[in-house]
This record gives C-alpha cells, sequence and structure tokens, in this order.
C-alpha cells in the first residue's frame, strides 16, 4: 500500500519546499501583473514591482486580496488566462450579495485533483476502495473535487451527491462503499438514520470517512467515529483557493497538511496584519502560486488558525494548520487578547461536565474589560450542593484561563434560559458598544 | 428514616422561587421541609415533598434542573441537649455532616425532626438506629 500520493513533495525538506515556493511565486506575480489589472494597479500602488519578489521571504511586501475583491470583479474580472483557457466555472453560494466565481484552466483541474489525491491516499484509500461521495455535484466544489481525485488513483467512484438519505443507505449497504465523503453534520445524519432503520454500522464496508466544507470539533469527529465505526478524516479548502484539498488530515489527526507547493500559507495578525510567529493564531491567508485561472495571491481566507513546520509522524514534512478556530468575522478582543466564541465552546467540551449552551457577555467596568460566561446547569452535573457547583465554577475559570490568559467570570444559569438558534446561535453579548 | 430530597437550581432573580413553588402547587405536591443555600448568583432550593419523584419529574418538564438525593429525617427530642446529643453520636462514629434544617412539619410527640446530609448515609443509618433514634411517622 502507497502511502503518499506524491512522496518527494509531501516528505520534502524544508529547504527544497522553500526552493519549489520560491520559484513558483516569482513566475506567478510576473503573470498577476501582466494580465489582472487588479494586481497591476495594487503592486503599483504599494510601489512594488515583479522583480522585487525574489523569493517566499518577499511575501509579505505584497497586498493583501479579499472576497469583496471577487465580488468587485464579478465575474471573470480576476482570471488570469483567456476564457479560452478555462474549462470549468465553479461558485459559491452568496449568503450576501453574489455568488464568488472561480475557474480552472485544464492543468488546474489536474493540480485540485492531485491535491485531493494526496488527502484520499493519506487517509488510507487505494485503487480496490469505493468512495461514496455524498457531496453536492455543481457548482459546489465539494463532489467533482473529490470524484476527479478518486479516478485519479484508480479507485471505484460513487457519484451518489447529496440528499435522499434512504438511497445513500441503499448504495452504502449494496455497492460496498469504503470511503465516506461528506459534510461532517451530514455523517451524523446518515448515522442517526442507519439507528433508526436498524442498521448496524459494522455490517458496512466503510472503514473511513473525509469530511470538510464546514468547522467540526474533535468531539465531532470522536463521535462519528464511534457511531460509523470509521476513521474520520478532516480536508479543509475554499472555492476561491481551488475547492477541498488546500490541506487535508493525515492517519495522525494532529494538525492539517497543507499543499503548500500549491498553496503557500501564511497566518498573519488580524489586527496588524503582519505576519505572525508559527504556533500563534491569526488570519489564514494563502497565495495560489500554481494556479493558471484564478491565480489568488495573499487572499485572506478571515479563517483562524495556527501552523506548525515540524515534520509529522506520518513522515510528511508539509507545513501543519490547526483544525479552524474560527473566523475574524467572530472575534472579540477582551483587554488586547484575542477571543473567538468557539475557543470558549471548547474548553466547555472539554470539561465534559456542561452542555455547550453558553453565552458570552464583554463590558467595560472603570475603563477595564470584563469577561462573564454564563454556562447552562445540566441534570447531568447538578448537584444538591453548593461546594459542587462551586467546584464546577472554578474548574471552567481555570481552564478559560489557561487557555484565553483571561479571568472570566463564570455564571451557572438554568436550563433553557440561554436562546437556542436554528442557525448561526447568538453567543456575544458585547455591552461595550453601547458606550462609543 | 431515609429519605428523598429534590434539590432546585434557582436563578437570584425576582420572583423565580414563586414561579418553582406555584409549579408544586398547581401539582398538588405539598412540601414538608425547605432550606435555601444561596450564593451570589443562584440559590439551591432543598425540598422534602411528599412525592418526590413526580416534584422532580414535574420540575424538569419545566425546564428547571432538579435531581434527588438521600438525606435522613431524624427525631430528636425537644429538650435542651436533644440537638447536641445526635451530632454527638454521629461525631464519634467518625460521620461528617453536609448540611441540616429543620423539618416544619407539626408533630404531636414532643420530638423535632431534622433533615441531615451525611458523607455515608448507610453508616449513619445503622448508628443512628443502634442507639434507638426513629425517623418522623410523616415518611412512612
Amino acid at each position: 500500500m502507497t502511502k503518499y500520493y506524491n512522496e518527494q513533495v509531501e516528505t520534502a525538506s524544508r529547504d527544497q519546499m522553500f526552493y519549489i515556493q520560491s520559484l513558483a511565486l516569482t513566475r506567478k506575480i510576473k503573470q498577476v501583473y501582466e494580465n489582472v489589472p487588479l494586481y497591476r494597479q495594487r503592486m503599483q500602488e504599494a510601489g512594488i514591482e515583479p522583480g522585487d519578489i525574489r523569493s517566499v521571504e518577499d511575501l509579505s511586501k505584497l497586498p493583501f486580496t479579499y472576497k469583496q475583491d471577487l465580488r468587485d470583479t464579478y465575474p471573470y474580472g480576476m482570471f488570469a488566462v483567456s476564457m479560452d483557457e478555462v474549462v470549468r466555472i465553479h461558485a459559491s453560494s452568496g449568503t450576501t450579495g453574489k455568488p464568488t466565481v472561480v475557474g480552472y484552466t485544464k492543468r488546474d483541474i489536474e493540480m485540485w485533483s492531485e491535491c485531493v489525491a494526496r488527502a484520499l491516499v493519506a487517509a488510507g484509500t487505494q485503487k480496490n476502495d469505493y468512495i461514496h461521495v455524498s457531496y453536492g455535484y455543481g457548482l459546489f466544489t465539494g463532489g467533482l473535487g473529490l470524484h476527479y481525485a478518486g479516478e485519479l488513483i484508480g479507485a471505484t467512484v460513487i457519484p451518489v451527491s447529496s440528499g435522499n438519505t434512504a438511497r445513500q443507505i441503499q448504495i452504502l449497504r449494496d455497492f460496498g462503499s469504503s470511503v465516506l465523503c461528506c459534510t461532517p453534520s451530514y455523517a451524523l445524519y446518515i448515522a442517526d438514520t442507519l439507528r433508526e432503520q436498524g442498521v448496524d454500522p459494522g455490517e458496512l464496508n466503510l472503514k473511513a470517512g473525509i469530511f470538510g466544507a464546514e468547522p467540526w470539533s474533535e468531539n465531532m469527529r470522536r463521535e462519528i467515529e464511534e457511531r460509523l465505526h470509521i476513521k474520520a478524516y478532516d480536508i479543509y479548502g475554499l472555492s476561491e483557493v481551488c475547492g477541498p484539498g488546500v490541506a487535508f488530515d493525515c492517519e495522525c489527526q494532529n494538525g492539517l497538511h497543507v499543499n503548500e507547493d500549491n498553496f503557500i500559507i501564511e497566518i498573519v495578525d488580524p489586527e496588524t496584519k503582519e505576519p505572525l510567529p508559527d504556533g500563534q493564531f491569526g488570519e489564514v491567508v494563502f497565495s495560489c502560486v500554481t494556479k493558471e485561472a484564478l491565480p489568488l495571491i495573499r487572499y485572506n481566507t478571515h479563517d483562524i488558525s495556527a501552523i506548525t513546520r515540524e515534520r509529522c509522524n506520518c513522515g510528511r514534512t508539509l507545513t501543519r494548520m490547526h483544525k479552524i478556530a474560527g473566523r475574524t468575522d467572530d472575534m472579540i478582543i477582551i483587554r488586547g487578547v484575542n477571543v473567538f466564541p468557539s475557543q470558549i465552546e471548547s474548553v466547555l467540551l472539554s470539561i465534559g461536565e456542561v452542555d455547550p449552551h453558553y453565552l458570552i457577555i464583554v463590558d467595560r467596568v472603570n475603563n477595564l474589560d470584563t469577561l462573564e460566561i454564563q454556562v447552562e446547569v445540566s441534570e447531568r452535573i447538578f448537584s444538591d450542593r453548593v461546594a459542587e457547583l462551586e467546584r464546577l465554577e472554578n474548574k471552567i475559570r481555570a481552564a478559560i484561563e489557561s487557555v484565553l490568559g483571561l479571568s472570566a467570570k463564570i455564571t451557572l444559569v438554568e436550563p433553557y434560559t440561554i436562546p437556542r438558534s436554528e442557525g448561526k446561535a447568538k453567543r456575544v453579548i458585547d455591552r461595550r458598544k453601547d458606550l462609543h | 428514616m431515609i429519605l428523598k430530597q429534590v434539590s432546585v437550581f434557582v436563578e437570584n432573580r425576582r420572583g423565580r422561587l414563586a414561579e418553582v413553588t406555584g409549579i408544586l402547587a398547581e401539582s398538588n405536591i405539598n412540601i414538608r421541609a425547605l432550606s435555601i443555600a444561596e450564593t451570589t448568583s443562584y440559590g439551591l432550593l432543598r425540598i422534602i415533598v411528599d412525592c418526590p419523584l413526580e416534584a422532580e419529574r414535574i420540575l424538569r418538564e419545566h425546564g428547571i434542573a432538579a435531581s434527588m438525593t438521600n438525606v435522613l429525617a431524624v427525631n430528636v427530642p425537644d429538650v435542651p441537649g436533644g440537638l447536641h446529643k445526635l451530632l454527638k453520636t454521629l461525631s464519634e462514629h467518625n460521620l461528617s455532616i453536609e448540611y441540616m434544617y429543620h423539618a416544619f412539619v407539626s408533630q404531636k410527640d414532643n420530638n423535632a425532626c431534622m433533615i441531615l446530609r451525611v458523607d455515608d448515609e448507610e453508616k449513619a443509618l445503622s448508628v443512628l438506629t443502634e442507639n434507638g433514634y426513629t425517623g418522623p411517622s410523616f415518611i412512612n
């Protein structure tokens, strides 16, 4: 069984990777400067010429690009090749305003397929596997992204697409699906439906799942693994960069390996936009140095993560990124510390005694920011002893302080008093805003 | 002598305690003893009722955090030193009291009834029985 799809790249030394990236970057900067008016204008405004970019170390001299730039140039304004070269269009569902349109040349599709193929192989997928693709097929990149990669490694691809869970389960049982590709929440939905139908997941041929397209926690990973009797791998991506396969889990499940020969990753401070050292959380920025049709340079995703360049136990040397911790849109700054509601949620989940129903209240008293976290008591933890409840409060306070470096007031509140929401839950009340 | 106490988590806000007692009253549940342990943001209401299982179920149905624990109900002679003798007996047998309160049930005999939460109720039960203590008639 092969362990790597592209061993040479996936286990390259840091020096080799620096060389590969620098060569691709300098070429790409010349190309976008010549072919994309927006880049030429931005670089001229910043007083930079393509010749100033000689290696990856010069990357931080370049201006950022944002999703708004794609909207402003809708639909094809940031493409760097003529439409004759473009063989495929995908688009993200625009929840606000216009969709984001992305394009691929023939070589872009090949590059993208290889990125996803590396993820499939890292998840133990081989030629004799049956890849059950339950991501949607269409403008969304998920379905076709996994599909092409499955064919590339020579596995048997079953293009089920999303929806119709009864049919999904029939195919899972009858076609011998061994690798399930879908969103993590759909994987849990499938597990629920299996239980309702009285199907033992042990009867299925499933061994692994490749889940992405939405953020999910380590707790969710464990739940999926237990309930479907599989190993669950994360796959990260966004259509602006290429789609799924920008980064992927290996068997160590200890950070996602970035396909950094194609996508150079940087972590920058959300406030100052300066590059941050490895290990520190900040905004994830990608430069797509091998893409032809839509080579976004220093594209700020607003996703929050941290990176490490240490060699992984799987043997890969590719930079690893932490599971996405949140988005800067959700970030709050308390006493100068960047705080994401998801960090607080994961602290609460790690304690294991409380349900993740919480409300963060930020206020300012005597010019000092205060942080209060309201947590619902559940019947599971509720006891007749005040000391027991105080112990829980102290445990949460200590855990929050060690993760955020901030002291917080923990307030236990009655069950069901924190508002529930079907969509995006309101987790933060920032009373400081009333002061301005 | 062992009976079930219902503990209820009650936030410190005006009228909340009355809402809880209102739910019990509507369900025709009689409160026979009560104590409240308070902190700055919430209180723990501990009650002895005539039907604890039903009380717990009804409170939970109303979205209130409630749980049941075993406590001891012990008759104490209503004379000087009556309570002291009980506490001394427990102390001599290395038993700790976590909290205690008084049941406000009218009794025809000259006994007061104490509700006790101890660290080892099985042991406390046998110690108290051996020393001639009894439980109140209302729990039988």
